[in-house]
């Protein structure tokens, strides 16, 4: 494979993918078909729709979040540096901008340090995610299952995938201790680290798959939206 | 047998040196090294070239084959299917001659790093609990190729040696820092003199890497890490402020 082609996707992948989901949340249209409701839109607290005029409002803001741990994330940096920033273009292919180089020691990239934060936060969006995956299998007070519910639980799995083969998040379970039998629930914190670092070498493959499955899954619930008649199954 | 053809650098400089074309004759598993070797016996006498144990263990043959770099003992000749093979010394050192570089500055970084310090009344020989030297040992697998000094761009195209010590010593100093026994903390030389803000994240020490070590993933991003939590994290710091902490 040409060195240049992985490099171009990653522009039509990220370019592509940021306008989608800058369109579908500024679009005014709250993306829920009871009882989905889109990745972007799953800041929504309680049952109904009766909350979401206030809810609603913070959607953009909230989409900061995971969006902010996507920007910071050790992955989408190398990814980014090479395909946009050129800095390398490609491993021993040289620069595409000359000038002088600061790394990661200066405003603004110096920030991507507080990538724990994102990630923090963002493990709490995908707790709403979850909470909102469970109520994707309840409709009308049953027990639901219908293909918007798997496509919905497929993609919080694989947002969580991503979410928890993240670098930061090993560091803070245990990856930044010297020596782990020398302090408290050492044993625990080790195998909780371990059990991250084999779940790591994966994180960028969870990287590209679920940011591809917020999308789809988005645009999924937009087609049932529109009246799109999908197998579903009601106990 | 057939032939194929290497496109050899040649020269002291990369600026006017030249590529010369040799045609070797190829037997099954040959490696870019037996080639080299081929040449130096049959065509060209005076090509210069490190090499050593030609079992991919001690690191003195790294060159850059088709624009990568690699070991020439570990990169086959059939991997090209009668492709011209090009072979180019390393670009991120200067040249002496030919195929060799001049990788002193490599042990000038080196002998800056705090060498392992356990406690002095550490009793020897070191208990150890495995839990603890598991994450350590990818890193003692580094057999000093310098691929990955080489391939990387702070080094390579900005020319930064004074600001970053390179993938290689982000190993090292991995290595040193997670072992249970060491008792100094390298934090304030991995921001300063270590410079490990340079890295930009890149991967591409650890694409070369031919001891298969996850440099970045496992030895780079954790020292970030690291930095992160004692220069850049205001919770982190307020943590110490109250609580205290170790020294650097």
């Amino acid at each position: 494979m040409a060195w240049w082609i992985e490099p171009a996707l990653t522009v039509v992948s990220y370019v592509g993918f940021f306008a989608y989901a800058t369109w579908s949340v500024f679009s005014g249209t709250y993306v829920f078909a009871d009882p989905y409701v889109s990745p972007f839109f799953s800041t929504w607290i309680g049952f109904g729709t009766f909350k979401l005029p206030v809810i609603g409002l913070l959607v953009p803001f909230l989409a900061v979040i995971p969006l902010g741990l996507r920007v910071t994330c050790y992955y989408y940096r190398k990814e980014y540096y090479r395909a946009f920033f050129r800095d390398p273009t490609a491993c021993a292919r040289g620069e595409g901008v000359r000038g002088r180089y600061t790394g990661e020691t200066r405003f603004p990239l110096v920030l991507w340090n507080l990538h724990r934060y994102a990630l923090l936060l963002t493990i709490v969006v995908t707790v709403f995610l979850g909470v909102d995956v469970v109520r994707a299998f309840i409709y009308h007070g049953h027990f639901f299952v219908g293909l918007g519910s798997v496509v919905m639980l497929v993609n919080v799995i694989l947002l969580s995938g991503y979410t928890f083969s993240c670098h930061s998040l090993r560091h803070l379970a245990g990856g930044g201790l010297d020596c782990y039998s020398c302090v408290k629930a050492g044993k625990a914190r080790h195998r909780l680290a371990d059990a991250l670092n084999r779940l790591n070498p994966r994180h960028g493959w969870f990287a590209w798959v679920s940011m591809f499955s917020v999308g789809l899954t988005d645009i999924y619930v937009r087609l049932v939206m529109a009246g799109f008649h999908e197998p579903r199954w009601i106990a | 047998m057939s032939d194929t053809t290497l496109l050899v650098f040649r020269g002291d400089s990369i600026k006017t040196g030249t590529e010369q074309p040799f045609q070797v004759p190829v037997q099954e598993g040959m490696v870019v090294l037996d080639a080299i070797h081929w040449i130096q016996a049959h065509a060209a006498t005076d090509l210069a070239c490190r090499w050593n144990c030609k079992a991919a263990k001690c690191g003195s043959c790294s060159a850059e084959i088709n624009g990568r770099p690699r070991l020439m003992c570990k990169t086959r000749l059939d991997e090209f299917a009668g492709e011209p093979i090009h072979v180019w010394p390393m670009r991120a050192f200067p040249l002496i001659k030919d195929l060799v570089t001049d990788v002193a500055w490599n042990y000038l970084v080196n002998a800056e790093i705090t060498p392992f310090t356990p406690k002095t009344d550490e009793p020897v020989p070191y208990r150890m609990a495995a839990d603890d030297v598991e994450r350590v040992f990818e890193f003692r697998r580094c057999i000093e190729c310098f691929l990955c000094q080489d391939v990387c761009h702070v080094l390579r195209d900005h020319d930064q040696k004074a600001a970053y010590y390179g993938p290689r010593y982000m190993v090292r100093i991995a290595g040193l820092e997670m072992h249970p026994k060491d008792t100094v903390n390298r934090t304030a030389l991995l921001h300063r003199e270590a410079g490990i803000g340079m890295c930009n994240i890149t991967k591409c020490c650890q694409d070369v890497c031919p001891e298969h070590i996850r440099i970045t993933d496992n030895a780079i991003i954790p020292l970030k890490e690291r930095v992160a939590g004692r220069y850049y994290d205001p919770i982190a710091w307020v943590g110490r402020k109250l609580f205290g902490s170790k020294a650097d």
